[in-house]
This record gives C-alpha cells, sequence and structure tokens, in this order.
C-alpha cells in the first residue's frame, strides 16, 4: 500500500517540477490549493447558487432548464397557514408539523443533553477511580452509527423487548413504545441524548480542567461555602464552554435525522418526523418529487443555521479571549 | 443544598474514607455504565439466539436452545425432554410430533415403541448454545461481503483522498505567502457554515450531472475537501519551523518533495486524528450515501441494516447479527485509539 502511494507521488512530482518552474515558488501555493477548491466550488459553492434557483422553480424534473419559474411560490405555499401553531390551519400541514417536532426536539434535546453533560463532567472532574475508563464509557455511543443506535433501542424497546420484560417482572405494564406518539417522540429524544452526550461531556470536562486550581484554594482559604465557590468560581469561568456547547448542540439538533429517521421512520403517523427528514421525503423519497419545495425548506433551514452559526462564532471568539 | 453543590464542584477529597458524596458518585457512575453498555451487550447476546428463543417472552440473558438428537428411523434431528411426571418421568425421549395436548414421543434408547405423553409433564432439555448461523447466514443467504466491500471501500478511498487534497490546501495555507491568502482563508471558513443538509437537492443534481449516481464515487468525492481537515492540519503545520523548508530548498528539493516526505510526516499526530476521524464519518454516513446509492448491491451496511430492518421485520436474528458486524469494526478501533479519538473530537468540534 505504501510504495504503491509513493511511487504515485513520484509520478505526480514530474508536473509539479515543471509548475514550479513556470510559476516559481509562492504561486505554487494555488496549484496545491487548486484540488481542495475544485471541490469546495462544485460541491459547495455552486450548489448554494443552484439552491437558489430551485427554490424559486417548480415541477418534479432535476434539470434546471426543464423547470418553470414560479418565484416566490414555493415560500408561499410553505407559508400559507392560518395559524402557524396549528399544522392543521397550513396548506403545508406536514411541513409545518416537522417544523414543530423538531423545534420542541431540540429545546427537549439540548435541555436535557446539555444538563446532563454537566452533571457527568462536573462528577468525572472530581478524583476518582479509573476516570479514564468511565470517561470512555459516556463517550463511546458517539462513535456507533446512527442506524445501529437506532436498531439497539429498537431491539430494547420491542413490544416483547428486554424493557417490557423487566417493567412486567416488577409489577409494572408493558408498552408498545413505538406505536405511541408521545412515547416515540421521547424515547427519540432520549437515545438521541443516549448517543450524543458523551461529546458535550468531553468539551465541558476539558473546561473544567482548564479552570486554575489555585482559584479553589484561595476559595477555600477564604472559607466560601461549597454552593458559593461553584456560583461564583466554576459557573463564570465555565460559561464560556457552555456557551460553546449550547449553540453547538442547537446547531447539530435542529439538523437531526439519521438516528431517529432509522428508528422511527418519522412515525407514527408525522409524530417523530424532523424537518430534515421532510426535506428528504419532499425531494427525494416520494413521488413526485417536489425539488422546488425541498429546496425552499432547506433555504429557511439555512436561516436558521446561519443565525446559530453566527452565535456560535461570537461565542467561540469569547471564550478564546475570556 | 450546599452540601450537594459542594459535592458536584469539589476537586479533591480530604481523607481516604468513603463518604456519602463518593456512594453517590460511584453510583452515578455506575448507573452510567448500565445505561451505556446494558443495550450494547444485550443486542451482542440476542445476535447469538435462534429466531425460537428471540420470541420467547420474558427473554433470557443467555443463548439457550434446545438440544436435539438424531434418532434411528427420523430422517430429522428430533427435539428431546425431560418428562417431570406422569408414566415416563424421569426420562429424557424426542419429540416426534405434537397434537394438540399430546406429544408422540420416542425414547431414543429404544426408537420403534411410541409413547404418548402429556404436554404438561414435558420440559425442554435446553443448553447454552450460539446460534452462529445468524452470522454465517450473513455471507450465504445475503449479500453482507458486498455491502461490507461497499463501505471499507468508501471509507478507505475517502480517507486517502481527504487526507491528502486537505493536506496540500493546508501546506499552501500554511508554508506560503501569496496574494489572496486572506481570501481563500475565508472561503473555507464559510464552507464551515454549509452543512451538507441544507444543500441536498443541488447537491444531488452536481452529482447526477458528473454521472456518479448509483456509484461509490458519488459518496465519497463531494464530501472530499472538509474545511474541518484543512483547519486541524494547517493549525498543526504552522508549528512546523520554517528552517527545515529553508535547508530542503537549499539542498535542491522540490516543493512537491518537501510536501510528500517533510511536512507529511511531520504532520503525523494530526494526519493520524483527521484519518480516524475520517473514518468514522465515513464508516458510519448514512443520508448522503441514502440518496445517491438507489441500487441494493451499491448499498453501505448502514444503508443496508436501515433497509433490511424495514423489509424483513421478523429475521431479527440476521439483523441483530448485521448490528453487531456493522459496530465492531469502529468499537475495535476505539479501544485501540480512544485517547486519540477524544482529543481529535475535542479539538475540531465533532464536523
Amino acid at each position: 500500500m505504501l510504495s504503491v502511494l509513493s511511487s504515485i507521488m513520484r509520478i505526480v512530482e514530474i508536473p509539479m517540477l515543471f509548475l514550479q518552474h513556470k510559476l516559481g515558488i509562492n504561486r505554487l501555493a494555488w496549484v496545491f490549493l487548486a484540488p481542495n477548491l475544485i471541490l469546495f466550488g462544485v460541491f459547495t459553492f455552486l450548489p448554494i447558487f443552484i439552491s437558489a434557483v430551485y427554490a424559486l422553480t417548480g415541477g418534479d424534473k432535476i434539470l434546471l432548464e426543464d423547470r418553470p419559474f414560479v418565484g416566490m411560490q414555493n415560500f408561499r405555499t410553505l407559508g400559507d397557514c392560518g395559524n402557524f401553531l396549528d399544522p392543521d390551519t397550513c396548506r403545508s400541514d406536514f411541513f409545518w408539523r416537522a417544523v414543530w417536532n423538531t423545534v420542541w426536539f431540540v429545546i427537549l434535546q439540548v435541555g436535557f443533553m446539555v444538563g446532563l453533560s454537566l452533571l457527568t463532567a462536573l462528577i468525572l472532574n472530581q478524583k476518582i477511580r479509573a476516570r479514564g475508563f468511565f470517561r470512555a464509557v459516556f463517550f463511546f455511543p458517539v462513535l456507533l452509527s446512527p442506524v445501529v443506535v437506532a436498531l439497539i433501542w429498537k431491539w430494547v424497546l420491542q413490544k416483547h423487548g428486554v424493557l417490557n420484560a423487566v417493567l412486567e417482572g416488577v409489577g409494572l405494564e408493558g408498552h408498545s413504545w413505538m406505536l405511541d406518539s408521545t412515547w416515540a417522540f421521547g424515547w427519540s429524544v432520549f437515545l438521541s441524548v443516549w448517543a450524543h452526550m458523551g461529546f458535550y461531556t468531553l468539551i465541558l470536562l476539558s473546561g473544567l480542567q482548564a479552570i486554575p486550581r489555585d482559584v479553589y484554594e484561595a476559595a477555600l482559604m477564604d472559607r466560601a461555602s461549597p454552593w458559593r465557590t461553584f456560583r461564583r468560581i466554576t459557573m463564570p469561568l465555565l460559561a464560556p464552554t457552555m456557551l460553546v456547547v449550547l449553540v453547538l448542540a442547537l446547531i447539530k439538533g435542529v439538523q437531526t435525522f439519521d438516528e431517529v429517521f432509522a428508528f422511527t421512520g418519522g412515525g407514527p403517523g408525522s409524530a417523530t418526523t424532523l424537518i430534515v427528514q421532510y426535506i428528504y421525503q419532499t425531494g427525494f423519497a416520494g413521488a413526485p418529487r417536489l425539488f422546488g419545495l425541498a429546496s425552499a425548506a432547506s433555504m429557511m433551514l439555512a436561516f436558521v443555521l446561519i443565525v446559530l452559526t453566527a452565535l456560535q462564532m461570537r461565542a467561540n471568539r469569547r471564550s478564546f479571549n475570556g | 443544598m450546599g452540601n450537594v453543590w459542594g459535592f458536584l464542584t469539589r476537586t479533591r477529597r480530604g481523607n481516604g474514607r468513603m463518604d456519602w458524596t463518593d456512594w453517590v458518585t460511584y453510583s452515578y457512575l455506575f448507573l452510567g455504565i448500565f445505561v451505556m453498555f446494558a443495550p450494547v451487550i444485550w443486542l451482542a447476546m440476542s445476535s447469538f439466539k435462534t429466531e425460537a428463543e428471540l420470541s420467547r417472552f420474558p427473554p433470557r440473558f443467555l443463548p439457550y436452545a434446545q438440544e436435539t438428537m438424531a434418532v434411528d428411523g427420523y430422517d430429522e434431528p428430533l427435539a428431546l425432554f425431560d418428562i417431570q411426571s406422569g408414566e415416563h418421568a424421569g426420562k429424557t425421549l424426542a419429540q416426534i410430533r405434537r397434537v394438540g395436548l399430546v406429544a408422540q414421543m420416542v425414547d431414543p434408547a429404544n426408537p420403534s415403541e411410541k409413547l404418548r405423553v402429556d404436554v404438561a409433564d414435558r420440559e425442554p432439555l435446553e443448553k447454552l448454545s450460539f446460534a452462529w448461523e445468524n452470522y454465517t447466514e450473513l455471507f450465504e443467504r445475503f449479500n453482507f461481503l458486498r455491502f461490507f466491500w461497499n463501505s471499507t471501500f468508501i471509507t478507505v478511498m475517502a480517507t486517502l483522498i481527504m487526507v491528502l487534497v486537505n493536506a496540500m490546501a493546508a501546506f499552501a495555507l500554511s508554508k506560503y505567502k501569496f496574494r489572496g491568502q486572506t481570501g481563500v482563508l475565508m472561503l473555507v471558513v464559510g464552507t464551515l457554515m454549509v452543512p451538507q443538509t441544507v444543500i441536498l437537492v443541488p447537491l444531488f443534481l452536481v452529482t447526477k450531472e458528473l454521472g456518479m449516481l448509483n456509484s461509490l464515487w458519488g459518496v465519497i468525492v463531494p464530501g472530499a475537501a472538509t474545511p474541518t481537515g484543512v483547519f486541524l492540519l494547517r493549525q498543526y503545520m504552522i508549528t512546523i519551523p520554517d528552517e527545515i523548508i529553508d535547508a530542503a530548498r537549499m539542498d535542491k528539493a522540490s516543493e512537491w518533495k518537501i510536501f510528500w516526505r517533510i511536512i507529511i510526516p511531520l504532520s503525523a499526530p494530526a494526519i493520524a486524528v483527521l484519518s480516524i476521524l475520517a473514518i468514522m464519518w465515513r464508516w458510519n454516513d448514512f443520508l448522503w450515501p441514502l440518496i445517491v446509492l438507489n441500487q441494493s448491491e451499491k448499498f453501505t451496511l448502514q444503508l443496508a441494516l436501515n433497509s433490511f430492518h424495514g423489509e424483513m421485520q421478523t429475521q431479527w436474528n440476521n439483523l441483530l447479527a448485521m448490528t453487531v458486524l456493522t459496530l465492531l469494526p469502529i468499537a475495535t478501533v476505539f479501544m485501540f485509539l480512544q485517547k486519540y479519538i477524544a482529543t481529535g473530537i475535542a479539538s475540531t468540534g465533532g464536523k
């Protein structure tokens, strides 16, 4: 493998040497940048521009020249609502269901996840035995694929699964968890927290470990109560990290798709359909494929993400300066 | 309240004995082990159970299977039962067939004589047995090797291309002075803000126009240039002293040779972190392959798992075995490289 690689590299050297003589050393930088910039251009920037064209055209054809211009109609279709809080009054009721599901999902998921991550990080930051092991325990689900996570929990939660067996064993009643909208949604949130909290725990833990020890020692000298120490030292010094974690969790939460889709398929009904699944189903899985509507929804999602990313950049800057 | 916060924020313990806060700490940690590990272990255990054992309720932890025995005069091996009561109590009999509440059985020692036994009198004779056929069937009846190969090919190629392309860009951005450098950096920052989820439709068009739909390359190429990778490598390459490069130039080494022979080996730690991340992302990738790959012979493991799960509600035994095989490579990598993965993910903010 390595010898194949190095002979490829030796062959590449010939044209590179030619370019070096032709362009000079500093302009050779562009040659090194070229593959990356071409890939960015073709697969990121070009799509951004085409995205707007899709959002403004209709029909189910993928090729741009086959698509009739419809102006803002896609956005109007999505926004045609008697009452935005009630999806039943909307023309695209499926879209608004997905929007409200996502809003609730993000609130619950981010809330529980950041809370639990903070608690876990605080506990892991104490002097405990086998800290590395326990850190790995909370972290390892981060590495599992979303489909595997979904199947693991589906297997535990199925009608004749182990959870129902345990519940009936202690005298409680089992449930068809996946057939009940509320439970399916609740478990989706749970599994998403289960899969991702290790990542945020890790970030918060490194934030906690960056707080200098002598600050705590000074507080101890001054006989500050533990609660006061937490309020006046830990919280303010951890705040920048908390902000980064919070915004990062929001950005990722809004884009949740894989694990929930593999877990429930969006059901029962549309109880766990999130916004990215709406885009996927409208543009790719359904017939006709409504690319325009999917693109319009994407642009609305992009708007939310841009706002969140701007927040993130400010949070990052503050955490580096503070 | 003060006690609780004291316990959560305390960083060192005064003396060696366990007080109540330690109990709470370790209870939390062991609860953590249970919630995080138990479902995975349960899945692994279940993957070794026969279909009959899987549909048993309440389930048992270890995989059991009923013992069978070949009896003279019968083609198929017969299931064995211990007879608890009635006229044949104490014997081990093989069942020929069951008719209502009565089972027709035979004593393996005396195969010619058929016995009639009340169903309530018998208890299945079971032994611990791992149903390896759940796994072997994946190779025989399902196209498992094809999916495994697709996933491996995508992961390896995408990681190689990504590391090379990103390292080249990072080299240019860290070791050269040229006009437009800030502009390029801004551009890279800009792409950080464009997640794939918002450009799915146009990305699909571009991939289609390039003839990469239903091809593994359609999964590999669009994600090959990642801003995260460029940043990670650039930050590391900046710390490599320029004098090394100048010395190499004195020796008339070409710029490409400097990149390949000096920069790449010296950036090995950062490249290792990026490779681990890339392997993880690609192996677990789901949404984009789901859109690009429609033919089942092109499916990655993740897509195959998802679609089988939809198709064969009843064949949990094979599905569970496949799930275990899908998570195994990542779990192995994790065990050996846990520390690097953790630092890598913490330093890049995930993706």
